[in-house]
């Protein structure tokens, strides 16, 4: 591989990755999306999901992130989310448990509000339910 | 003139109280270190959040539809004033520090024929800031981060501050912190939250900006980012607050410590000099007494 890409994810408590990679895959809110060097300048959201790091040939490292955004320029991409864990330290109890609480969240819900927030929990936990397989 | 027993009994008093006061230095400088670098941890990802604000807000510039949040109510009547303080008290001047500059800032603010709400975030501030506005302080939040603040806490509060600003309940928003500088010195800082000054977007100039594409778009990510914004400044503010009152509450536990040797030191000579001279006067008294014979 020629160039590699700068790859920064952090998260409000800490830098999680700060890395030089092959390429990520980003879930962007509009569709997944590699990011390589040389990668043409772009901000977008991103959904609940899994970010591939490539590296050497073969995917490094898997993290699930619960949205965010994410900066990609010719050298960097940075990721800012809002809660970030590496898929191997998700069990299927931990999923479950959330999708549980996101649902009996939306049972809960009264006003609109409150319902967009329940909708939202929903979202990432099924997300992260997802990303156990 | 105290008997020599309420020497001794003051002594093993004091004795104790510097006890406690060096076992609260001790938990302090460690959880100060915890705070510390907690601080430090949230530091990038604020900063980064800052630089894609700019570069937004860059290419958003002289586009009206700018979210309010940003750009302001365009009046500045009602003011909000965010007070962050911790929940206990014993570190030095960590509290009344923020207080009485709350106190000034309102003052001002009401001189020149503003509205002004405080919330209180920690149970000490409100307690001194109850007797002179009471009647401007609204609902606060108190335990917040017992142990080290996390994000959703922060959250909560960003998102309360975001509703009441939704509601048009203020125009402007300041929060009030002890700026974390070292152990020993903390900083009052007046920070503005709403509108929220960009000055990232400046610097960086137009090559950057028309080069950069959105998804889905300008206006909807900015949607999303602003209120984020609000959550990280608000946190990142109760994280350098926190370090700071450990670092208060250090530097006054180890003034306390210091002050009880001292009285411990004056008070054992007390109590040397006057049980010695009890000696004497009773070798006095048996001398005298056998001369007498």
């Amino acid at each position: 591989m020629a160039e590699k890409i700068k790859f920064e994810l952090v998260s409000p408590a800490k830098l999680l990755v700060s890395a030089a990679v092959d390429m990520v895959v980003v879930p962007g809110s509009e569709g997944d999306f590699g990011a390589m060097a040389q990668h043409a300048p772009m901000i977008t959201t991103v959904r609940p999901g899994v970010i591939d790091i490539h590296d050497g040939g073969k995917i490094g490292n898997r993290i699930f992130v619960a949205g965010g955004f994410a900066e990609v320029n010719e050298e960097r991409v940075t990721v800012l989310a809002e809660e970030a864990i590496p898929v191997a330290d998700i069990t299927a109890d931990m999923a479950s448990a959330r999708l549980q609480e996101a649902r009996e969240a939306i049972a809960d819900a009264k006003t609109d509000a409150e319902k967009a927030v329940a909708a939202q929990r929903l979202l990432i936990a099924t997300a992260l339910e997802a990303a156990t397989h | 003139m105290p008997s020599l027993k309420d020497l001794r009994l003051r002594i093993v008093s004091v004795k104790s109280t510097r006890k406690i006061t060096s076992a609260m230095k001790m938990v302090a400088a460690s959880k100060l270190r915890r705070a510390q670098s907690a601080a430090e941890a949230a530091r990038p990802f604020a900063e980064r959040m800052e630089r894609m604000l700019g570069t937004l807000a860059g290419s958003l510039a002289g586009q009206a539809g700018a979210p309010a949040m940003l750009a302001g109510t365009g009046k500045s009547d009602v003011h909000l004033i965010v007070m962050v303080t911790a929940d206990r008290g014993l570190c030095g001047g960590f509290n009344s520090s923020i207080v009485r500059d709350v106190r000034r800032f309102t003052a001002e603010l009401i001189r020149e024929g503003k509205t002004v709400k405080i919330m209180p975030v920690g149970r000490k501030g409100r307690e001194q800031i109850k007797r002179d506005f009471g009647s401007n302080l609204i609902e606060g939040f108190e335990g917040l981060g017992r142990k080290g603040i996390t994000f959703p806490e922060a959250d909560m509060v960003a998102s309360k501050i975001t509703s009441m600003f939704e509601n048009g309940e203020f125009d402007v928003c300041t929060v009030v912190y002890n700026r974390f500088q070292s152990a020993i010195a903390q900083v009052v800082t007046r920070q503005q939250l709403i509108p929220f000054a960009v000055t990232a977007g400046e610097d960086k100039s137009g090559e950057l900006k028309a080069t950069y594409e959105f998804e889905p778009n300008e206006e909807e990510i900015l949607a999303t980012l602003v209120p984020r914004n609000l959550a990280i400044q608000i946190f990142r503010s109760t994280l350098e607050s926190q370090a700071s009152e450990q670092g208060a509450r250090m530097t006054a536990m180890d003034n306390a410590t210091r002050n009880a040797g001292d009285m411990i030191n004056g008070l054992t000579i007390k109590y040397n000099r006057s049980r010695q001279a009890q000696i004497t006067k009773e070798l006095i008294e048996i001398i005298s007494g056998a001369e007498a014979l």
